[in-house]
């Protein structure tokens, strides 16, 4: 590799597949080309969040990243420079340490295109960990892949919920850099963020799209539930800090699995601050390496599941074939332990 | 009376088949499955139609960057469309065609089209796809 190159997700969990429904030749096979790429020269980090462990490019710095979650988040939230590169492009960009000149390298192109209003959203609502999800969700169905400026947001969101964000905006639309004035480095302002130029389009997110969005994030209908399912992009350290807390004394449902997706690099922070242990007492798990979209580890039994994730939200009906409830971390753990889908609709209908 | 288009050939091809179009953009990952060649984004509007064979016509593509990978399954499995036209160029489709050909010998023509062409192809139309990036369109009766 003629640059530093991390690794996204693996097909397998590589020490702990063999405790789910992975078929042994599927293992096969992604342990081949997990060796080959560490053959490479590539640093084995096996995430889609590496930005969370690894080195971080700093603002500016021209990268080539793959992974529609890390690209809008090394573009929007770290300021550094990258196209949406597809798989294949992102490993010739390795090798060879070069792309084109173009697109989202140049500064030209980093402009805003669609500003987006934020009015008639409260306040805990913004501060709410599943508002950043369904924000994403609408905000990439409406743009596609042009470059959208937030405005009107009077909360500073937490890194993990631009996170949440700009995944959710690269799942339902092709976003690959977003602008929230008065929040990302390339928008102190709003004429900054759009470089002096007009809007091609201005749309404002009402309450009303809002909750249109986060009913189309839930394709499960009643209550049923059998997995909770955490961590897509990978689950970070203070996305298990947060975690901690709400499930301290509780035990999950006897019929309802919860599995946090993470990598291996967090876990091992996780297990060193001590947030594993109360995670196990509450009967969870946790998955590294890769997830459920990329590997073939649910069982059949498990039709039902529930997730604070857009990404997850938004493609395990196709992927996997099976039924997901959209709701907050709490509604998350609540769920978990009573053993059916609960939600806390109160700060959506206010 | 068909009609002819001028196309921009991507990947440069020959084919033919019947249309399959929609304004609404497509991941392959997650909105393709190669093993039978069905559409399965489930919030698309091409959910549950098959692909293969079809000359599909998407405006780009969005979601994640495994698309190429996807497609290229898909075209090595023989559930890929025959030809894909876009409203202007779409590297990741345009990607998936050039390893195709260096892996398998087997390009998938990727015709990027103007906005106002691609708006006047149709499901149901029967489309012949030239090297030359030329598309003659026969209105579905």
């Amino acid at each position: 590799m003629a640059v530093p190159t991390t690794l996204n997700v693996s097909g397998v969990d590589a020490h702990g597949w063999r405790q789910w429904a992975v078929p042994a030749e599927w293992a096969e096979k992604a342990h081949r080309q997990m060796v080959a790429y560490q053959g490479m020269g590539c640093v084995p980090s096996w995430t889609c969040a590496p930005y969370q462990t690894e080195k971080r490019p700093s603002f500016g710095e021209q990268v080539a990243w793959g992974e529609s979650s890390a690209i809008v988040f090394a573009n929007s939230v770290l300021g550094a420079r990258t196209e949406r590169y597809p798989d294949f492009l992102d490993i010739c960009a390795a090798i060879t340490g070069r792309v084109p000149a173009a697109g989202l390298h140049l500064t030209e192109n980093r402009a805003g295109r669609v500003l987006v209003r934020l009015s008639g959203v409260s306040e805990p609502l913004q501060q709410a960990d599943d508002f950043y999800p369904v924000l994403g969700h609408w905000v990439g169905k409406v743009v596609h892949e042009r470059v959208p400026v937030l405005d009107g947001l009077q909360v500073k969101p937490s890194e993990d919920q631009l996170k949440a964000l700009g995944a959710a905006m690269a799942s339902s639309g092709a976003v690959a850099l977003f602008h929230i004035v008065g929040v990302t480095p390339e928008a102190p302002s709003l004429d900054t963020a759009f470089q002096g130029r007009e809007p091609q389009e201005i749309v404002d997110v009402t309450m009303h799209g809002l909750r249109a969005a986060r009913r189309d994030l839930t394709t499960a209908e009643g209550e049923q539930l059998d997995m909770v399912v955490l961590g897509s992009p990978h689950f970070s350290l203070t996305e298990f800090r947060n975690l901690v807390p709400l499930v301290q004394g509780k035990r999950r449902h006897r019929d309802v699995k919860f599995l946090i997706t993470s990598s291996r690099g967090v876990r091992m922070l996780a297990e060193r601050a001590g947030l594993v242990e109360p995670l196990r007492d509450f009967g969870g798990e946790i998955t590294v390496d890769t997830c459920i979209l990329t590997s073939p580890m649910l069982p059949p039994e498990i039709k039902v599941l529930m997730t604070n994730s857009a990404k997850y939200a938004y493609y395990t009906p196709g992927l996997l074939d099976r039924r997901m409830a959209f709701g907050s971390l709490k509604d998350c753990v609540q769920s978990a332990v009573a053993g059916r889908v609960i939600r806390d609709d109160s700060l959506w209908d206010a | 009376m068909g009609r002819v288009i001028e196309g921009r050939p991507l990947v440069a091809g020959e084919a033919a088949g019947e249309v399959l179009a929609t304004d609404e953009p497509l991941s392959f990952w997650g909105g393709y499955d190669p093993g039978t060649g069905e559409f399965i984004d489930r919030r698309h509007p091409l959910s549950g139609q098959m692909g293969a064979g079809k000359v599909l016509v998407i405006p780009s593509t969005r979601g994640s960057s495994t698309t190429s990978a996807v497609l290229l399954e898909a075209i090595r499995a023989e559930t890929a469309p025959a030809a894909i036209l876009t409203a202007g160029a779409d590297t990741f489709l345009a990607l998936a065609s050039i390893v195709a050909d260096e892996m398998y010998r087997r390009p998938l023509p990727i015709i990027a089209l103007s906005e106002s062409d691609f708006a006047t192809i149709r499901t149901g139309d029967s489309v012949r796809v030239e090297a030359d990036g030329r598309i003659l369109v026969e209105p579905r009766r």
